[in-house]
C-alpha cells in the first residue's frame, strides 16, 4: 500500500450497543488506511476523510433499529460531512441508522420469516462506481456474512423505481432473498454515490482464515476488503 | 401529573411480520375467529402538571419525528389520557 493511501484516516463511530466497530477498524487497517475511533456523543469527527457506521444493536434496537442513534451528536456532523461529499458507509445497524437519518431512502423492518439470520451471503455488485465499490466490477458476485433480525428493506414503489432508474441499487441478494427485501435489495447509495448502506457485513470478510468459505479454501474469503480499498482509492483521486 | 398517549401502527401496505406470527399462533389456543393481526406501539408520555394544548402539540411533533418512522409507520392517535378515561366512564 502506498504511503498516500496509508495517510487516509477512516473514522468508525461507536454507539452504545455497537458490536462491530473493532472489526471495521481492523478492516480499515488491513486495507491500508488509518482507523480513527469516534464516539457517538462527540460531534467532532477529528478531521477524518471518511466514516464507517458499524453494525450491532445500538440502544438495543429499542423504538426501531437505529432510531435513537440517528439523533447522536456525531450523526449531525456526519450528515453535514456527507452533504459535502465525504464517503460514509453504513453496515447493518449502520445502514438502519442512515435510513432513520434520511441520508438514504427507505427503511428496514423485521425479516419476513421473523428469524435472526446468520449466513454467508452472495451479493451481486450492481453499481461499481460508488466511493465504496469502485474496486469491484459491475455484475461481480461477492460473498460476505449476513447477520440480522431487521434486514427486510422496504420503500414505496416510487422510491424503488427511482433507485433503479438512477442506478442507486448497489447490491442485490443473489440466488435467493434471505429476508423479504423489496426487489432483492441488499444495499443502496445516495444520488452522489458517497453514502452507501448495506445489511451484509464486509468487515467480517477481510482476512484469510477468518472470512467466509471461498474457492481457495475454508474461511479464505476476503471479498469485503474491496469496500475499504475502494474508499482509499476514491480519496486519493479526490 | 398529566399523561399523553401516542399510538403508532405499521402502515397498511407494510407487511407486519410480528402480527403475522401472532395470528398464526392464536388458533393453537382456540382463537380461530381472528383472520388478521397487526401489532403497533403505544407510548405514554408524562408531564409535570396538566396536558395543555402546547404539550399535545409537542407530543404530536415528537410522535412524527422520533416515535414513528413515516416511511413504515403512521401516527394514528395522540391524546390526553385523562380525556380517554373520562370517555370510558
Amino acid at each position: 500500500m502506498s504511503a498516500e493511501l496509508g495517510g487516509a484516516r477512516i473514522g468508525v463511530i461507536t454507539f452504545p450497543g455497537t458490536l462491530d466497530d473493532r472489526d471495521a477498524q481492523r478492516a480499515v487497517c488491513l486495507a491500508g488506511g488509518t482507523p480513527v475511533a469516534l464516539w457517538h456523543a462527540d460531534s467532532d469527527l477529528q478531521g477524518v476523510d471518511a466514516v464507517v457506521i458499524p453494525g450491532g444493536f445500538s440502544y438495543g434496537d429499542y423504538l426501531r433499529a437505529g432510531a435513537i442513534s440517528r439523533f447522536a451528536a456525531a450523526m449531525a456532523s456526519v450528515a453535514d460531512a456527507a452533504a459535502g461529499g465525504m464517503p460514509v458507509l453504513g453496515i447493518c445497524n449502520g445502514f438502519q441508522i442512515l435510513t432513520e437519518a434520511h441520508l438514504l431512502p427507505g427503511s428496514m423492518v423485521k425479516n419476513d420469516h421473523l428469524h435472526f439470520i446468520c449466513r454467508e451471503q452472495v451479493l451481486v455488485v450492481e453499481n461499481a462506481a460508488t466511493a465504496w465499490t469502485n474496486q469491484f466490477e459491475q455484475g461481480q458476485r461477492i460473498t460476505i456474512p449476513l447477520k440480522n433480525q431487521d434486514g427486510q428493506y422496504v420503500a414505496d414503489d416510487k422510491t424503488l423505481d427511482m433507485l433503479e432508474a438512477e442506478g442507486r441499487v448497489v447490491f442485490r441478494y443473489d440466488g435467493w432473498n434471505p429476508n423479504g427485501s423489496r426487489r432483492n435489495i441488499a444495499g443502496i447509495t445516495n444520488e452522489r454515490g458517497n453514502v452507501v448502506g448495506l445489511m451484509p457485513h464486509p468487515e467480517h470478510a477481510v482476512e484469510a482464515g477468518f472470512g467466509p468459505d471461498a474457492q481457495t479454501g475454508t474461511r479464505q474469503g476476503t471479498d469485503g476488503l474491496g469496500f475499504f480499498t475502494s474508499v482509499l482509492s476514491a480519496l486519493v483521486k479526490a | 401529573m398529566g399523561r399523553v398517549v401516542v399510538e403508532v401502527m405499521p402502515k397498511p401496505e407494510i407487511l407486519d411480520p410480528q402480527g403475522k406470527a401472532v395470528v398464526g399462533a392464536l388458533p393453537r389456543l382456540g382463537f380461530t375467529q381472528f383472520v388478521s393481526v397487526r401489532q403497533g406501539k403505544r407510548f405514554e408520555l408524562e408531564v409535570e402538571g396538566d396536558v395543555t394544548p402546547e404539550v399535545l402539540a409537542a407530543a404530536q411533533q415528537a410522535a412524527e419525528t422520533m416515535l414513528s418512522n413515516p416511511i413504515i409507520e403512521d401516527v394514528v392517535a395522540v391524546f390526553d389520557a385523562a380525556d380517554r378515561e373520562k370517555a370510558c366512564c
